[in-house]
């Protein structure tokens, strides 16, 4: 069975690409919750829950609806064979330090249930499966870096107990103004399209190589 | 050609005992480990818990440890994990510093507690990422392999068994260990305290007078092999398959509906190539909590489950998030060996609304496929089957 990236994502530095081309670029230097806000926006996304999400959901989330803009993923696969699997180094760590604080002192004892349930990182992808009705498997696993045969592994194996028929897989990091994100959009080979690029781990690492090196360019220009 | 996946030398670490003896033995005395909590370490009102004895665990960890590893510190959750593997270890032949070994570590929140400057100062800030919590286990065991961590709410656990098998089967590894473990912290009760989900009772799994969950600590541990001679048993448990899903719902709320878990128990039996009907138990979420079990039961009928014994196990060991889906399974695998089926604590009057066969006391049966599910925050549900 081989496996294609139909379509990918890549966000870093205030810049978004598609399929390696710049879809978006942010020039402020005023850090990520400014970036992401004016990126929402200029996708014309309408989702008002965003708003209420903590920053990795918020990143998880665009990631995702970018990847998807265009596509009509229920059309092309069933909802429950479509799945989600993301990997991360920092987890959910700043809403964790948020919700620790709010504890902190017994005097000031305000934990909040709208922090709270963003302290697990695999609400990202909840969110994402939320917004797309998407119903599949969805795993969030930690490791320390970006590691193309990791995701490439677990999403085979998926896609081998005959659980999916699509799968949305990748990177998503952010801990305050430190975030990154690349995501795939990964089928079954059909041969729609001489252009599609086999899902392979070489492939994953140039891909993320790619985005990093033209991102240092980008940046010094 | 795919393998086979046997599971077995299982471990449990909670509030009822240090090994599979202890625990299966208070489980037989219906004895619950939750009680009320008063030391204001958790929470600002008393509250019933299921804690561990961290006493006893720090003095059998350091039992065990050798000179050179007196100079590492570690966590009490490192702790926990490192004495339950040993556990598993010992009732099988594999060797875990082998490159063909892999170990699975499931946990939703690892070293928070870390989070306290006085334990960051201790281990250091690095601690509180789980890749390096998954280093320092790795390490211990000299074990070559990057840990796999899955932390994917409640049902990282049952996910983390799912991986291992999907990774025996396919070849990449002859043994996988899969070990879930969480700790009991302020983080957590706050965190279910706001969101009023805490009985102040011991739970009452599908129970009509069930008004919430109760929240544990513990750690549990299986061994995976493509060789059943590793396992030291005479009839190994195989696990057959599994399967995740996701309600695409509500992140804080399960599905009314019970959609989501129905899919992941019909992929999980398709990928097992096992019918409904040969289902003899099922090891259920059973949280306690309204809306979670009544989601079950609905889940359950839709799939053709409703006569299946069923039962919860959080009345025993309260809710222990990322461990709860291990400590789970290794009671379901004790459950098959024995042929026996084990009373839900905490049920008496049935309150959900679907006639599902929640077991209400424990008997001999013969038990050859069982089914375990989970299901958590962000919608996610898991399930996977186990065959003698």
């Amino acid at each position: 069975m081989s496996l294609v990236i139909r379509k990918y994502c890549a966000i870093r530095d205030g810049r978004i690409r598609v399929d390696g081309e710049a879809v978006f670029s942010y020039e402020g230097q005023d850090g990520f919750k400014k970036f992401i806000r004016t990126a929402y926006k200029h996708f014309q996304t309408d989702y008002p829950k965003f708003f209420k999400m903590d920053n990795l959901s918020k990143l998880g989330f665009l990631s995702v609806e970018i990847l998807l803009k265009g596509e009509d993923i229920l059309k092309l696969h069933p909802a429950e064979k479509t799945g989600i699997i993301l990997t991360n180094a920092s987890s959910s760590l700043e809403i964790d330090e948020k919700h620790f604080e709010s504890i902190k002192d017994r005097g000031q004892y305000f934990p909040s249930p709208s922090n709270f349930v963003y302290t697990l990182p695999n609400i990202m992808a909840g969110e994402a499966a939320i917004r797309h009705k998407i119903k599949g498997e969805n795993t969030v696993l930690i490791n320390k870096y970006f590691d193309p045969e990791l995701i490439f592994i677990l999403v085979e194996l998926a896609f081998k107990s005959k659980s999916l028929s699509c799968c949305i897989c990748g990177w998503v990091e952010q801990y305050e103004n430190n975030y990154e994100s690349l995501l795939f959009m990964v089928e079954k080979d059909n041969n729609n399209s001489a252009e599609d690029i086999i899902f392979e781990p070489s492939n994953l690492a140039n891909i993320y190589k790619r985005n990093n090196e033209d991102g240092r360019i980008n940046t010094k220009a | 050609m795919m393998a086979d996946v046997y599971a077995g030398a299982e471990n449990i670490i909670s509030s009822l005992g240090f090994n599979i003896a202890e625990n299966i033995a208070n489980i037989l005395a219906v004895n619950t480990g939750i009680v009320l909590d008063k030391s204001g370490k958790y929470s600002p009102i008393p509250l019933p818990l299921s804690v561990i004895d961290h006493h006893r665990l720090d003095e059998l960890f350091a039992q065990n440890l050798s000179g050179e590893e007196k100079s590492v510190r570690y966590t009490m959750l490192e702790k926990m994990f490192i004495i339950s593997i040993k556990d598993a270890l010992r009732q099988s032949h594999i060797k875990i510093s082998s490159s063909d070994t892999l170990i699975i570590i499931a946990s939703t929140k690892g070293n928070i507690d870390l989070l306290q400057l006085e334990l960051q100062n201790k281990f250091g800030r690095e601690r509180i990422y789980l890749h390096e919590l998954g280093r320092m286990i790795a390490a211990y065991f000299n074990n070559p392999n990057t840990p796999l961590i899955v932390s994917n709410a409640c049902i990282s656990g049952v996910l983390g068994i799912v991986y291992g098998e999907r990774l025996i089967k396919s070849g990449k590894y002859k043994h996988v260990i899969v070990t879930g473990g969480d700790l009991m912290s302020e983080f957590i009760v706050s965190g279910f305290q706001s969101f009023q989900s805490l009985s102040m009772n011991p739970c009452k799994p599908f129970d009509i007078n069930r008004d919430g969950l109760n929240l544990g600590e513990g750690c549990g541990t299986l061994i995976l092999s493509s060789d059943p001679a590793v396992l030291a048993e005479k009839n190994p448990v195989k696990i057959l398959g599994g399967a995740g899903s996701n309600d695409a719902n509500h992140i804080s709320g399960p599905s009314r509906t019970g959609e989501g878990l129905y899919l992941a128990i019909e992929q999980a039996l398709r990928s097992s190539d096992v019918h409904a009907a040969e289902l003899d138990t099922i090891s259920a979420h059973g949280t306690a909590t309204d809306y979670n079990d009544e989601m079950e039961s609905r889940a359950l009928s839709r799939a053709g489950l409703e006569k299946v014994p069923v039962n919860s196990y959080k009345g025993y060991f309260g809710h222990t998030l990322g461990a709860a889906g291990v400590i789970e399974a290794a009671i379901s695998l004790q459950s098959m060996k024995r042929n026996m089926l084990f009373r839900t604590a905490g049920y008496e009057e049935h309150g959900v609304s679907q006639n599902i066969n929640v077991i209400s006391k424990t008997e001999e049966k013969e038990i050859n496929t069982c089914l375990k599910t989970a299901s958590g925050f962000g919608g996610s549900n898991a399930a996977l089957v186990f065959q003698k």
